[in-house]
């Protein structure tokens, strides 16, 4: 088994995760290429465990299922966000979110905050 | 060339495949279901490497509840069916960046690995991941429990608005 074929399978999934995060507009898109870097992490990690030798046996793969649970947990409240986002603004684009207005401004006008574009 | 290899090559094309289609993809739905495709193959890269366990969980939390989770978003947040025009930003930016990341630590794990072979372990179980995980790695997993506790209160007071902060 040559380890260089995960490693890089890997580093491209990687790549392609962090493109999806820079390049999506929807919120939950967004999410998914977050999913695909976790992924290339934990392939990278299951890999590493296989192919050395460490003190502590399948740390790797233990590390793994931890950043399995973790990636749950931040689906769950990412979710969460993004449903408020969206009573809020009836949208989900990212890049529409204005960080400096005060949110109770927002509760009161949601459909001419959604409708700005 | 082994049949590792070759599993490995494939299973790998598959992953890195889908996983472009999703963030290249112009329809919603279509980017949830390619992430079964990818995050399955992942499993089956993960079966190849002897990490049994881990294919499992792989199999039955991500493509069984995050991706579940992810296309409820993508319902309740009332995507349209069909092509959506308005999915991407402009794109140069994001290509170099994902593009420098991705090819750079390719490049680098193919320069520090080159052609070194290794041999596989025998199939693991998960007899031995849960003697690791309860002998080692006991305090991070109770911490991990905590960790999930909060995060469900925090997603319960983020999505309702009736208890939110409204002063």
């Amino acid at each position: 088994m040559r380890p260089v074929i995960p490693y890089v399978v890997a580093a491209l999934l990687f790549g392609a995760g962090v493109y999806g995060v820079l390049r999506r507009r929807n919120a939950v898109l967004v999410l998914m290429a977050v999913e695909l870097m976790l992924n290339a992490v934990n392939l990278i990690l299951v890999t590493a465990d296989t192919t050395v030798r460490a003190t502590l046996p399948h740390g790797g793969q233990v590390f793994a299922l931890f950043v399995i649970v973790l990636a749950a947990a931040e689906v769950g409240v990412g979710l969460a966000i993004v449903l408020q986002l969206y009573r809020l603004r009836s949208s989900v684009a990212v890049d529409t979110v204005r960080l400096d207005a005060a949110p109770a401004s927002e509760l009161d006008e949601p459909r001419m905050v959604a409708h700005e574009r | 060339m082994t049949g590792a290899d070759v599993l490995l090559l494939a299973l790998g094309a598959v992953a890195v495949g889908a996983g472009a289609l999703v963030v290249t993809t112009d329809q919603l739905v279509r980017a949830g279901l390619y992430l079964v495709v990818c995050l399955g193959a992942i499993a089956g890269l993960y079966l190849v490497l002897t990490a049994e366990l881990v294919a499992w969980v792989q199999v039955l939390i991500y493509v069984g509840a995050v991706v579940v989770l992810l296309l409820f978003a993508v319902m309740l947040t009332r995507a349209p069916i069909g092509r959506s025009p308005d999915l991407n930003r402009p794109g140069l930016p994001a290509a170099l960046i994902g593009g420098g990341a991705g090819l750079g630590l390719a490049a680098l794990f193919a320069d520090a690995f080159r052609f070194t072979k290794v041999d596989l372990p025998g199939p693991g179980n998960a007899e031995a991941i849960g003697t690791e995980l309860f002998r080692s790695w006991v305090l991070p997993f109770e911490v991990l429990s905590v960790l999930l506790l909060a995060a469900l209160v925090g997603a319960i007071i983020v999505s309702r608005p009736d208890i939110g902060s409204k002063s």
